[in-house]
């Protein structure tokens, strides 16, 4: 294998995946809480399941690990058919929400729980329990019992224990919500350098696309129980395929309006009586004529007190707010249909040399390729 | 310390010592009197206006006669020991019936609960006197239960339950159902769903995360709910006297018998603080453990 080549499984046609839902549809009573999902995830991934509370993430994860069945169709791991394996019976385990320790086991029996019930001879079990404590910095703790831990040392058992008996592929629910932002930060590097170093396949539910972007090789964004996008990070936040994708992830300005033309890769979007159209890329299957969306990030509009007019996409307005965030501002123009688009500007000088201040008319503007024009 | 504290901690200092203590030693004192044919029936008794020389006799009267007595008759002795071997196995037999008691309400769907452990509670309202008569109704040759037998033909002949020791495990058991349930389902409902989830996903069975999980973790409110049954058990009189039969021989009622039909006042005043002592043994472990769970939880 070239290790230089990008990690990147899904591209390779002749790759075969470790985990492939076909056509998986799962009902409560008459609540549909995942709609006829198709997905392969690859070994070696660390895949993150994205979306709002109550999108069905959660229960995609627990089929895999074989705590809900299955309605209609098929998940393979590894090539096997899980209909009917149950939880114990898989090369799959779990790292739960609330971490699901053991209160009356010390850290170190905690871990060998698994191994104990596995084949593995009594002899390996200590040293493979040692390796765990290694491997999340808690040899000090071996002895210690749960509720002597800080959450985040428990976080890290509960990452150990899920890891002793090598599994095919780690489950990872909401894994950092019970930690402070700063911690949860670090943690997310570290988990990581623990995927890498095990080279075990991840797949981790998380409702925050920060989490999600930092971590994941791929993100699958979920909406009532249907995938809405699978792609990596860059192009989910790049390239959003719907207008439902690109507001869920990271900041956005959307104008609505009519497509007036689409031609391969570049688009135009009328917004306004009178105003020029506004130009951008093509989504997915963009045709001419129909109502659309333009979608361009705060970050890529820029804001003058003069008209550009070497740019071709320029807006004018009035700024309702400025946010002053120290590294960066947002600015809040108020444009003349009434909309409200968002600008934001590194702050690379001093605050006393700003140019540009509550109630001045401004000018926004973006590239040609900053921003994305979607069917809606 | 400012007095308002002082006066917070006095109130059940001085409940203790008025309403156990005081009582206590009135006990110990009379076990260690000699019996007397006078009202009170022992002797000796504190003459107060006699001064030194009255409290000088009092002293002289008091030993350990009643005591060395008790170690002397094996009736006693085997009275004791039949007592703490009904409570040991009434205690076991509550469990057995008792957990899955607790683990159904516990599993019950959430609304259902308060009315299910309310079910466990109600025949608290009624006097424990009539649910024994009431149990007497159903057990007896001619109660409900062997009507119902016979009239199904089941059996031809009554079984004999009524005045065995069956009828006594029957009594306790069926008494002090509620003290086994409720701890128990009070360590049950705590337990994480997930823990189970937890044990499944690292490779046990349904059945073997029960061992290995619930019953860890229910642990504390097996204890609480054993010592809750075995301690009134131990000394229990009203169920074998009512129940059991003339060969039911059990502690509490030996002293009953002592104080009201012998009217030996030292001798089942003997009795009653060795039972006591019997009983201090179980009560200090069940505290151990009660205060080692705190340490835990903390």
């Amino acid at each position: 294998m070239n290790t230089d080549a990008p990690f990147a499984p899904w591209e390779d046609e002749s790759a075969t995946p470790l985990i492939a839902f076909s056509n998986v549809t799962k009902q409560y009573g008459t609540f549909t809480a995942i709609d006829e999902v198709d997905l392969k995830i690859y070994p070696k991934e660390f895949f993150a399941l994205l979306g709002p509370s109550g999108c069905g993430k959660t229960t995609l994860m627990r089929m895999l690990g074989g705590f809900e069945t299955v309605t209609e169709g098929r998940i393979t791991i590894d090539g096997v058919d899980m209909d009917g394996i149950p939880p114990n019976k898989r090369a799959v385990n779990m790292m739960f929400q609330s971490y699901a320790l053991f209160p009356h086991l010390t850290v170190a029996q905690n871990l060998a729980f698994g191994l104990k019930r596995s084949d593995m001879p009594k002899s390996e079990i200590d040293g493979r329990v040692e390796e765990m404590l290694r491997l999340v910095q808690l040899k000090k703790f071996a002895s210690r019992k749960p509720h002597q831990m800080s959450g985040g040392q428990r976080q890290r058992v509960a990452l150990a224990r899920a890891l002793a008996k090598a599994p095919k592929l780690l489950l990872l629910d909401e894994p950092l919500g019970a930690l402070d932002k700063k911690l949860r930060q670090e943690t997310q590097f570290e988990l990581m350098d623990i995927q890498e170093k095990t080279g075990t396949t991840f797949v981790i539910v998380t409702h925050d696309q920060e989490e999600a972007m930092t971590v994941a090789s791929r993100i699958a964004v979920m909406d009532h129980g249907k995938l809405k996008q699978i792609d990596t990070p860059d192009r989910i936040y790049e390239a959003p395929n719907s207008v439902y994708v690109a507001d869920f992830i990271g900041d956005v300005n959307i104008i609505e309006g009519q497509v007036t033309k689409a031609e391969g890769d570049a688009a135009e979007l009328s917004w306004g009586e009178g105003k020029p159209a506004i130009r951008g890329m093509a989504g997915a299957g963009l045709r001419a004529a129909t109502s659309g969306a333009f979608v361009v990030r705060p970050e890529k509009v820029a804001i003058f007190s003069e008209e550009p007019m070497d740019r071709h996409n320029r807006l004018n307005g009035t700024v309702e707010d400025i946010a002053y965030l120290g590294n960066m501002s947002t600015y809040y123009v108020r444009l003349e249909n009434g909309a409200l688009i968002k600008s934001q500007v590194a702050n690379n000088r001093r605050i006393a040399r700003r140019a540009i201040t509550w109630g001045d008319r401004v000018w926004l503007s973006w590239t040609d390729t900053a921003g994305i024009v979607l069917a809606s | 310390m400012n007095i308002a504290r002082r006066l917070l901690i006095t109130v059940p200092y001085a409940w203790l010592v008025a309403l156990f203590l005081v009582p206590f030693l009135i006990v110990l004192k009379i076990s260690l009197s000699d019996y007397a044919i006078s009202i009170p029936p022992y002797a000796p008794t504190l003459e107060l206006e006699e001064g030194w020389s009255g409290f000088r006799d009092f002293w002289v009267g008091l030993d350990f006669e009643n005591f060395v007595f008790l170690s002397e008759d094996s009736l006693y002795i085997k009275a004791y020991w039949s007592s703490l071997k009904i409570a040991l196995l009434a205690t076991f037999l509550t469990l057995l019936i008792g957990f899955p008691f607790a683990y159904a309400i516990a599993n019950a769907p959430q609304e259902w609960r308060p009315s299910l452990l309310l079910l466990i509670i109600l025949p608290f309202w009624t006097s424990f006197l009539i649910r024994i008569y009431a149990l007497i109704g159903i057990i007896s040759n001619e109660g409900f239960l062997n009507q119902f037998l016979i009239w199904t033909g089941i059996t031809s002949e009554p079984l004999v339950i009524m005045n065995t020791n069956t009828a006594v495990y029957i009594g306790i058991v069926y008494t002090y159902l509620p003290f086994m349930v409720l701890p128990i389902y009070s360590t049950l409902e705590k337990l994480d769903g997930s823990l189970l989830e937890a044990a499944q996903d690292l490779g046990c069975t349904r059945t073997s995360a029960f061992w290995s999980v619930t019953i860890h973790l229910a642990k504390p409110g097996i204890i609480a709910g054993c010592f809750l049954v075995f301690i009134p058990a131990l000394g229990e009189f009203v169920i074998p006297s009512l129940l059991g039969g003339s060969h039911t021989l059990m502690i509490g009622k030996v002293l009953w018998e002592e104080f009201f039909s012998n009217r030996d006042w030292p001798l089942a005043s003997a009795v009653a603080v060795i039972l006591l002592l019997v009983l201090i043994i179980p009560i200090i472990l069940f505290q151990r453990n009660e205060q080692k769970q705190r340490e835990q939880n903390k």
